[in-house]
């Protein structure tokens, strides 16, 4: 069989394929969420140090990595979407930007209560904590640069200098516990070492790693069609839909 | 097993209870609010017919 991928690279075709991918992505996020919940709360034991405050392990670490991550994604499609004028990647970078910065907030919010009970403070400008909360305000800074330019692709190009220069600060983030000394603990997950935690404590926290993952593909999609179909409709190209908002076509247009 | 136990948390069930809490406000409300976008724009549009654009 061969498939055009060409064709996908078209915001109207992604549309509808983006539509059937949000369930595909999305509803294997819900179970997954409920079974490394499962494991992080019943199976995974009681930390010797830490008792239970641990728990808060299984949320946090994912939706850290998660902002990283989704932000060296969203820098990678802003980045190609200037380089070769391609619409729909900087529309992804759009897309994923809110998301990113919803975990980045999470990470911060989690992490907050985490460090309360365990070094007994809210917050500290520590080197960990500090350059995540610039992940957040670059985040934010990419939203607003983008709000703020009426032209769509003055926008895109404007937020995409912004996200490549602050891919910088992902490395910092990363390495900020071995190249200062942090009040934030060093990473229990390294590529080259074993783990240095319990085998059923580090499942959790990959499922939920999994289930954020799939969340966020689900989301972006779903925000990504918002995108297409306002972009689309404002530059004169509708996309038509029906009147329950779902299906669309390009050919009933025409 | 004691649920009173569970809930507790060892004594730190408002910092677990609290960001699991905050995480599902969090994901639950981008999916509403995508969906109330998704649904505010299709009724705009449809009703700006085939072929033409919005008056801005």
């Amino acid at each position: 069989m061969k498939i055009n991928w060409y064709k996908y690279a078209s915001p109207a075709n992604f549309y509808r394929v983006a539509g059937k991918l949000v369930l595909v992505f999305g509803v294997p996020a819900a179970i997954l969420f409920m079974l490394g919940l499962y494991v992080g709360f019943f199976v995974a034991p009681t930390d010797f140090q830490q008792g239970d405050a641990y728990r808060i392990i299984f949320i946090h670490v994912p939706a850290a990595w998660m902002g990283m991550m989704l932000y060296i994604l969203m820098a990678t499609y802003a980045g190609i979407g200037w380089a070769f004028n391609a619409r729909l990647a900087s529309m992804m970078a759009t897309a994923i930007s809110p998301t990113g910065a919803m975990f980045t907030f999470l990470s911060l919010a989690t992490g907050s209560l985490w460090g309360k009970p365990t070094w007994g403070t809210w917050w500290v400008w520590d080197a960990r904590m500090t350059s995540t909360l610039i992940l957040l305000f670059l985040y934010i800074g990419f939203i607003s640069l983008q709000a703020s330019i009426d032209d769509p692709r003055r926008a895109d190009r404007a937020g995409a200098v912004l996200a490549l220069v602050g891919v910088i600060n992902v490395p910092i983030i990363y390495f900020s516990v071995q190249w200062w000394n942090t009040l934030h603990q060093g990473a229990t997950i390294r590529l080259l070492n074993k783990p240095t935690m319990a085998p059923p404590m580090l499942a959790a926290m990959f499922i939920m790693l999994g289930a954020c993952w799939l969340y966020s593909v689900a989301v972006v999609l779903l925000r990504l069609r918002c995108i297409i179909l306002e972009r689309e409709h404002e530059a004169g190209r509708p996309i038509l839909m029906n009147t329950k908002g779902v299906q669309l076509s390009r050919v009933e247009l025409t | 097993m004691n649920w009173t136990e569970f809930f507790s948390m060892g004594g730190y069930a408002f910092y677990v209870w609290g960001s699991y809490l905050i995480a599902l406000l969090l994901l639950g409300g981008e999916v509403l609010a995508l969906r109330q976008r998704k649904k505010s724009l299709a009724a705009r549009v449809n009703n700006s017919g085939p072929g033409q654009s919005e008056q801005s």
